[in-house]
């Protein structure tokens, strides 16, 4: 059986608090830092996901949303 | 434009004794007050330095618990017969359609989740209700305040007129005079918050068009250059049309016909006859006073606390205040509380304002990315929202306006062991439908709320009040029962579809009990009835005996 990405609700109803806790660790840093802060993020919680199944899944689930030239837009 | 009605000024009172209480400002939350206190017997002067109501359409969105209180006050259903009903939003990221949302999924409620209706027919049904009260209710137009200075007696107000000024003492004084409130200006008092650079532009139009009775909001919609856009019925074939522009915008330049009619005509298309019915360049802020009672002058809606219009949370915020605090001053009035109870206003609705604060803040942040980073998060959320569900939690187009618990607060009673169904001690009562012993099918709410009620379910036999007349006198009992049965002292209602004993936890068997405050949150629950429990619950929710919250003067 393949491993999916959480379904329902992950954020327990709290997900504007979440929302804003990422805003936050952003707060003061330059456009550098942001995105260094971001690469250090993600690599925090794909240790926390740790499922190298689900996170294949994350990782193609992003790369759909950018909707990049000759890539096939996110479908609803 | 609609035409409003002009009230004659009032002429100059003859000088009389003190009044209990002198509310300011002739807005949708000063007259609830007044309604409120008059329901509760309360005489009230009500003093405005206009002479008609709201200019343009204002606040529209009136929330489900501001009609159950407008119910209470008996003018619910005068709002409800001329609004516009509404439950669902859809969210949109361009012209793509990113989800819908239901705001009141389930039937068995006799309000809706919102009615769309124009504050000037909001404050033209309130004055029409207010003058069900001619002893109680003084309703003074062109009658602006000069002065005020405080005692130990109360509040001196100087009165200006166009016939002259005069002098009016009160007990208590209700600042319901708005954001820029000149009382909390005249005492002095800062109004500490955060300012949002962005501009918007309200449209109101007239036009017969097709748009469903819903609200529509766009992030970077494909009609309008800036960032978001939202659209909002109301009637007489009425719409809001508002345009995020931006923080450069020129509100000067923007409210002008020559710019608003374009952008409107880039939603509604070409060949729709529509006309401009009010405009409004604005941008906003979240503020609150630090307290809301200042000796005795205690305020009350916009003058307490302002906020963002996304979520529909000035209004029913302000309406939520006018409620819990009436039934507070007219029991402090008769006796039958202690000063101190006020005390418990700035304590509940602080914690209303702060919600509603915080809630606004995060949709306009979401809305107005400010740095790099957060525009990556905030475009990340959009571009996910269309395929992941998750991404639709954390999408903010509007918080709207909900209820505010008072769980955890002074006058609650805490449950003594946990129970996880039916509402808490200090959540709001939520509606059932209900059959009454004449046969009649009605709603669980018009038996609550006015004064302190004990709401008991019964199980197969009839309850036991027991001691409860003897200790408690004049509490009024409501039982709630799945078959029709007499109980001393009580009015029984039936609840024909098990609805109301499923929201309020009722097992089979057994039935809880719930002492119910004036203004329908529940006080205290009880998982059987005993007299010197309720009892207690009762002192304590009336403020006369529990955790006294710190005196606010």
């Amino acid at each position: 059986m393949t491993a999916l990405p959480r379904q329902g609700d992950g954020f327990a109803g709290r997900a504007d608090d979440v929302y804003e806790s990422l805003i936050r660790a952003h707060q003061s840093l330059s456009d550098e830092e942001s995105a260094a802060l971001n690469a250090r993020l993600v690599l925090i919680l794909a240790h926390e996901v740790g499922d190298p199944e689900v996170l294949a899944q994350a990782i193609a689930l992003a790369r759909r949303s950018l909707r990049l030239d000759g890539a096939e837009p996110a479908q609803p | 434009m609609t035409s409003h009605p002009r009230f004659a000024h009032t002429p100059l009172p003859e000088a009389g004794r003190r009044r209990p209480v002198v509310v300011i400002g002739a807005g949708p939350v000063g007259l609830t007050c007044a309604i409120d206190l008059a329901t509760r017997g309360v005489p009230v002067v009500v003093l405005d330095d206009d002479d008609t109501v709201a200019t343009g359409s204002r606040a529209i969105c009136w929330a489900k618990r501001t009609l159950e209180i407008w119910d209470r006050l008996g003018v619910g259903s005068r709002m409800v017969e001329k609004g516009v009903t509404w439950s669902v939003g859809r969210v949109f990221h361009g012209d793509q359609e990113l989800y819908r949302f239901d705001l009141l999924p389930e039937s068995g409620h006799r309000r809706p989740a919102f009615v769309n209706l124009q504050q000037y027919y909001v404050e033209e049904y309130l004055i029409a209700r207010a003058a069900d009260f001619p002893d109680l209710i003084s309703l003074r137009w062109k009658h602006e305040v000069a002065g005020l200075t405080q005692s130990a007696e109360g509040v001196r107000l100087d009165v200006a007129t166009p016939d002259g000024a005069y002098v009016l003492d009160a007990e208590w004084v209700l600042a319901a005079d708005g954001a820029r409130s000149p009382t909390r200006t005249r005492m002095g008092l800062p109004f500490p918050g955060q300012r949002f650079e962005e501009r918007f532009l309200i449209a109101d139009v007239r036009m017969k068009a097709d748009f469903p009775t819903e609200r529509l909001f766009w992030f970077e919609p494909t009609f309008h250059a800036g960032q978001s856009a939202l659209l909002h019925r109301q009637p007489d074939d009425v719409f809001r049309i508002d345009f995020q522009l931006g923080p450069e915008a020129d509100p000067d330049l923007e409210r002008t016909p020559e710019r608003v009619m374009p952008r409107v005509r880039a939603v509604v298309g070409e060949d729709t006859p529509v006309t401009l019915e009010w405009c409004s360049v604005y941008s906003f802020r979240c503020a609150r006073l630090e307290r809301f009672v200042h000796g005795r002058v205690v305020f009350v809606g916009d003058s307490a606390h302002v906020v963002s219009p996304f979520g529909a949370r000035g209004g029913n915020g302000g309406i939520q205040d006018a409620d819990n605090l009436c039934w507070k001053l007219a029991l402090v009035l008769a006796g039958e509380a202690p000063e101190s109870l006020i005390a418990t206003y700035d304590e509940e609705r602080g914690r209303g304002a702060d919600e509603n604060i915080l809630n606004s803040s995060r949709t306009t942040n979401f809305m107005t990315p400010k740095t790099k980073a957060e525009r990556h998060l905030r475009d990340g959320v959009l571009d996910l929202a269309a395929e992941a569900p998750f991404a639709r939690a954390l999408l903010n187009a509007g918080r709207l306006s909900r209820p505010c618990s008072l769980a955890g607060l002074s006058l609650q009673t805490p449950d003594p062991v946990p129970q996880a169904a039916g509402p808490r001690p200090g959540d709001p009562c939520v509606d059932a439908p209900v059959v009454d012993a004449a046969g009649q099918a009605g709603w669980l709410l018009d038996r609550l709320g006015g004064p302190f009620t004990l709401l008991v379910f019964a199980g197969p036999e009839a309850p036991d009040l027991g001691r409860l007349p003897g200790l408690v006198p004049g509490l009024r009992c409501v039982v709630v029962a799945g078959r029709p049965m007499t109980v001393p002292g009580a009015e029984v209602l039936r609840d024909a579809e098990g609805v109301a004993g499923l929201r309020y936890g009722a097992q089979p068997g057994s039935g809880p009990a719930y002492l119910i405050r004036p203004d329908a949150h529940v006080a205290a629950r009880f998982a059987e009835v005993d007299a010197e429990q309720v009892a207690e619950a009762l002192a304590r929710a009336s403020g006369r005996s529990g955790t006294a919250v710190q005196e606010a003067a």
